[in-house]
């Protein structure tokens, strides 16, 4: 390590391919939060990785491939000074109306009856994330956003 | 009644099996249900669903609440305000037992 690296840097970009089932997104948690170890996260920090990431996976896996359906999921997460970048790469369907959903708002504990149990996983990613983006290249959908966190610290 | 929770993710490898368990026990289960949750060290949104619907599912006359929230997993249910639908506890032991030394 030279003396103008900065501190707590990820030694490489992480890569990782996986099938679209919800056990092997938790094995991809496991090797993320396992690799962002080398950045000192404070464990507030991991979790919020992990939150967001585990969503945007399971998202993949129960909408873009859904019941039934199998296929890959392309994670890639590169350090940038602005935060940790994340790029999600799966060929299932497109997003509904080629947009990300903007999240339901948390509801109000009267609404609560009517409240559908898995509505929450947007609204996470947009309350957790930034300059969340999407779009679809041929068969293969791209979902891209950064967590501010991990952001490089030169040293003095 | 105290549920402990002997798992420690709460996600959507586990959301259905976990909402199946609490439905049996708690079509058994009489007024208060104190969930702990001590050993939880992640929530996902379907597992927030699955203890949503847990407490939608609840009879009359009984209530789901719940204990020993670790840092992510009440960050979970703060930001997505269902910190103020559940009574949440700092253990478990005090919720069903407050004089207790």
């Amino acid at each position: 390590m030279t003396s103008d690296q900065p501190i707590s840097q990820m030694q490489r970009d992480i890569r990782i391919s996986f099938p679209s089932t919800a056990l092997s997104v938790r094995r991809a948690l496991e090797t993320v939060t396992t690799s962002l170890a080398a950045l000192s996260l404070g464990p507030e920090e991991l979790g919020t990785v992990e939150l967001v990431l585990a969503e945007a996976l399971n998202n993949v896996v129960e909408h873009a491939y859904g019941e039934g359906e199998r296929g890959w999921i392309s994670l890639e997460c590169t350090q940038k000074p602005d935060g940790l970048h994340f790029t999600i790469l799966d060929e299932g369907k497109p997003m509904p109306k080629g947009i990300v959903p903007m999240g339901l708002r948390a509801p109000l504990p009267s609404e609560l009856e009517a409240l559908p149990e898995g509505g929450f996983g947007w609204f996470l990613i947009q309350d957790l994330s930034h300059d969340v983006q999407y779009f679809r290249t041929g068969d293969v959908n791209t979902l891209s956003f950064r967590v501010n966190i991990g952001v490089v610290v030169r040293p003095n | 009644m105290i549920v402990t929770v002997n798992a420690l993710r709460i996600d959507a490898a586990v959301a259905i099996q976990f909402k199946d368990h609490m439905r049996a026990i708690l079509d058994r289960a009489q007024g208060r249900v104190v969930l702990d949750l001590a050993q939880v060290e992640f929530v996902d949104s379907s597992g927030l669903g699955a203890i949503v619907a847990a407490m939608k599912q609840m009879r009359d006359g009984t209530r789901l609440e719940l204990a020993a929230l670790q840092p992510n997993v009440e960050k979970v249910f703060r930001l997505t305000r269902m910190d103020t639908v559940f009574p949440i506890h700092v253990a478990a032991d005090a919720a069903v037992n407050p004089h207790a030394s």
